[in-house]
């Protein structure tokens, strides 16, 4: 009984320390605080895949009515900013000196080939930034198939299909792709203030030797540890309640399912990032390589192949199979499943079991190293 | 003049030391750009090649199976299940194992054959509406492939304006080509920022720092000691990138190295720069980290990277001036795809040249004050 309390006692103590430390360096503040704000304001506002308009450089070679009543038909558009120029060449230079985006080309014989039902509109777009195409692409339908209709008002024949596709996006009616950033934001922010962070911290305390001062003390390894997740996993909740409610009133993005389970699987990820910083500080023991490991093992693969922004399908089998190793992949999955979808058995569970379990994996075996550390 | 000269060789000789001697610093510095630049060539590219989806088809006639089987023949559609009942897209679509579902009516075809408008209907998992976008796209565009062959097939006129889209510089618009490159800039940025920002913090934390500074070293050599070795460090990680660009990825460089490094040479001028003035800043290791981190996060999500830079609002845009990396995403875009040369590249030359000289001689200032 008086082991357990000396125990609890001492990691008491030990949290309390941190904790003061944390407040105390402003540096720990801006990471907890500022940086989830700066995260979700910054990127929230700033990584918009919504395209606004393209502004492109058109060039009339046809110059006949049809042709400019098409010309017209671009110029209304709201996706477009048309610039008129006389040549290809004039275009091309416009886009490649970034002036533009693009450049449409109604062809010499736009009028001839229309009326023989095979006209041809050409979108050039500079390679470097092939996104640009596919968009432009999907703008020019627009003012197409207006002009299009258009004239069939006045005897030409036209009209699309046969096959009409009548699309609906579940989740996110409105295409907004904030919807999806916003959950993969959550996930970005924890890792980083869980393992970058705690894997600097314990790192440092290694590198100056004050870990070593610690444990000629009566502490144990796990109460160490305790003390140390405590005050970290405080500033990731921090971090996590920001994102919350920033999502929620800056955002406006829904949560259809339980706030009490995007809270725990939020917390059982937590504990993965804290496990990982941990686990490599104990490891490596030095506050460059704890800092560059945490940041190429946890942040990069969190941004780049955790299905936040590219879809995992799509990657090649061997770089899907690192995926499974990396746990923000099941992150992004409950938190966007969570948000948009609500509560899918299918989703939650199996995805919760496996953080679970690394969380588990990674938090026992940061305490064995640091135990063998010692000895 | 020469002493000076001897001087900083010797700092630069002391300072490539302290980073290369520890093997695990020589590897941290080396192997992740390298792994990274593959991982991410590979991973990075909102492209799709493989789109799980469901049909529901209570249409049984041969145009709907006509449209479905070069749905499958086009190689990045695959069929999961063939589904009976509206109830049942829900589960697919929910549990993420088919991104589209499919739903064709029992009178599709008899719209088809009386030459009206033949519907269907398309969900798509709308949780990265992106994805869900590019695939909806991709439907669309096999379904265009359907009615052109029905219309000829049916002797009705062809679809008037067909949109035919061509390229300069990246014929078959692969993303990876525009991908690559900017790794170039951005795996370094990452490098040399943050280990500019910590060389100067572990001395000060350690103490080396203030035996440097009663050295007879100026504040300005050892500036220029600390600045060089790390943008050769930067220069030799950018070069790896560069070799895996063209001779893993294959992607044609058709531009000049000339112009290329000395655009990387002005990029790593400006990064390096940071990377001290943030030294300059901090007190601590910990806190230099932190810093640089905090910097160098916005710059490489907010370069235009992995979205373009005009859908910001226009106040990110205009704080993104400081930012160099977009610069140098830019400048290497250019010069490897389009053979782009100074003159075109003045509005990245100049800017990555302006943000070196103001944050190298503002950390200098901020040093030399440091020792008053």
């Amino acid at each position: 009984m008086t082991d357990w309390s000396a125990k609890l006692r001492r990691i008491r103590a030990l949290t309390l320390k941190e904790t003061r430390q944390i407040l105390r360096d402003p540096s720990s503040i801006a990471i907890g605080v500022v940086f989830p704000l700066m995260m979700i304001l910054l990127f929230g506002y700033g990584l918009s895949l919504d395209v606004t308009r393209v502004s492109v450089a058109l060039v009339d070679e046809d110059a006949s009515s049809d042709s400019a009543s098409l010309v017209g038909a671009f110029q209304l558009s709201p996706y477009f900013r048309v610039t008129l120029v006389h040549s290809m060449s004039e275009a091309k230079t416009l886009v490649l000196g970034r002036k533009v985006d693009g450049a449409l080309l109604v062809p010499s014989d736009f009028t001839r080939r229309w009326h023989l039902g095979e006209a041809e509109v050409q979108i050039l777009v500079n390679g470097t930034d092939p996104n640009q195409a596919r968009i432009m692409e999907g703008y020019a339908q627009g003012p197409i198939a207006q002009w299009g209709a258009a004239q069939a008002g006045s005897g030409t024949a036209f009209s699309g299909g046969p096959v009409v596709i009548v699309d609906r996006m579940w989740f996110n009616e409105s295409n907004d792709s904030h919807y999806f950033l916003v959950p993969g934001l959550i996930v970005l922010v924890m890792t980083i203030i869980g393992a970058f962070l705690t894997a600097m911290v314990i790192a440092r305390e290694w590198e100056r030797g004050t870990l070593e001062a610690l444990f000629v003390t009566p502490m144990r390894a796990g109460e160490f540890l305790l003390s140390k997740l405590i005050p970290y996993f405080g500033l990731g909740m921090i971090g996590f309640v920001l994102c919350l409610v920033a999502g929620q009133f800056l955002f406006h993005v829904p949560l259809r399912g339980s706030l009490l389970l995007l809270f725990l699987a939020s917390m059982i990820y937590l504990l993965v990032a804290l496990g990982i910083g941990l686990l490599v500080s104990t490891l490596v023991k030095s506050q460059f390589l704890a800092s560059q490991l945490a940041m190429t093992l946890t942040f990069l693969p969190a941004m780049m192949l955790s299905g936040f922004l590219y879809d995992l399908r799509s990657m090649p089998v061997f770089i899907r199979g690192i995926t499974y190793a990396l746990p923000a992949r099941y992150a992004v999955s409950l938190m966007q499943t969570i948000y948009l979808a609500g509560d899918v058995p299918s989703v939650l569970w199996p995805n919760i079991a496996v953080l679970g379990a690394m969380a588990a994996a990674l938090l026992v075996s940061t305490r064995l190293v640091t135990r063998k550390r010692l000895s | 003049m020469n002493s000076s000269l001897l001087r900083i060789l010797a700092l630069i000789r002391k300072e490539f030391l302290a980073v290369l001697k520890d093997p695990r610093s020589r590897f941290i510095i080396f192997l992740p750009p390298i792994l990274q630049c593959l991982i991410f060539g590979y991973a990075a590219s909102f492209d799709l090649n493989s789109v799980p989806y469901v049909v529901l088809n209570q249409d049984h006639g041969m145009a709907s199976a006509d449209l479905l089987s070069h749905l499958d023949g086009s190689g990045i559609f695959k069929r999961q299940a063939n589904l009976s009942r509206v109830e049942e897209i829900s589960a697919w679509i929910d549990s993420g194992r088919a991104i589209l579902a499919i739903r064709i009516d029992q009178d599709f075809e008899r719209h088809l054959l009386a030459d009206d408008a033949a519907e269907v209907q398309a969900i798509a998992d709308g949780r990265n509406s992106n994805t869900a976008g590019t695939a909806l796209g991709y439907f669309g565009s096999v379904v265009d492939d359907f009615n052109a062959r029905w219309r000829s097939a049916h002797d009705q006129p062809a679809q008037p304006i067909r949109i035919v889209t061509r390229s300069w510089y990246n014929p078959n618009l692969d993303s990876r080509w525009s991908m690559i490159p900017s790794l170039v800039g951005t795996l370094t940025m990452m490098g040399t920022l943050m280990l500019t920002a910590l060389s100067v913090a572990r001395e000060r934390e350690q103490g080396t720092f203030d035996q440097l500074l009663v050295t007879p070293f100026r504040p300005s050599e050892i500036m220029v000691g600390k600045a060089v070795p790390n943008m050769i460090i930067g220069l030799t990680q950018a070069t790896t990138i560069l070799l895996i660009a063209q001779f893993w990825f294959h992607i044609p460089f058709v531009g000049s190295f000339v112009v290329l490094y000395a655009g990387l040479g002005l990029f790593l001028m400006a990064a390096v720069g940071l990377g001290l003035f943030v030294s300059s800043i901090a007190k601590t290791m910990q806190q230099a980290m932190l810093y640089a981190f905090l910097l160098v996060m916005p710059f490489a999500l907010l370069s235009g990277l992995t979205t373009p830079i005009s859908s910001m609002p226009q106040f990110l845009q205009s704080v993104m001036i400081i930012n160099p990396l977009r610069y140098a995403l830019d400048l290497t875009k250019r010069v490897y795809l389009e053979d782009a040369g100074f003159g075109q590249l003045q509005s990245d030359f100049l800017p990555l040249a302006i943000i070196g000289l103001l944050t190298l001689s503002g950390s200098a200032w901020l040093f030399s004050r440091r020792l008053t």
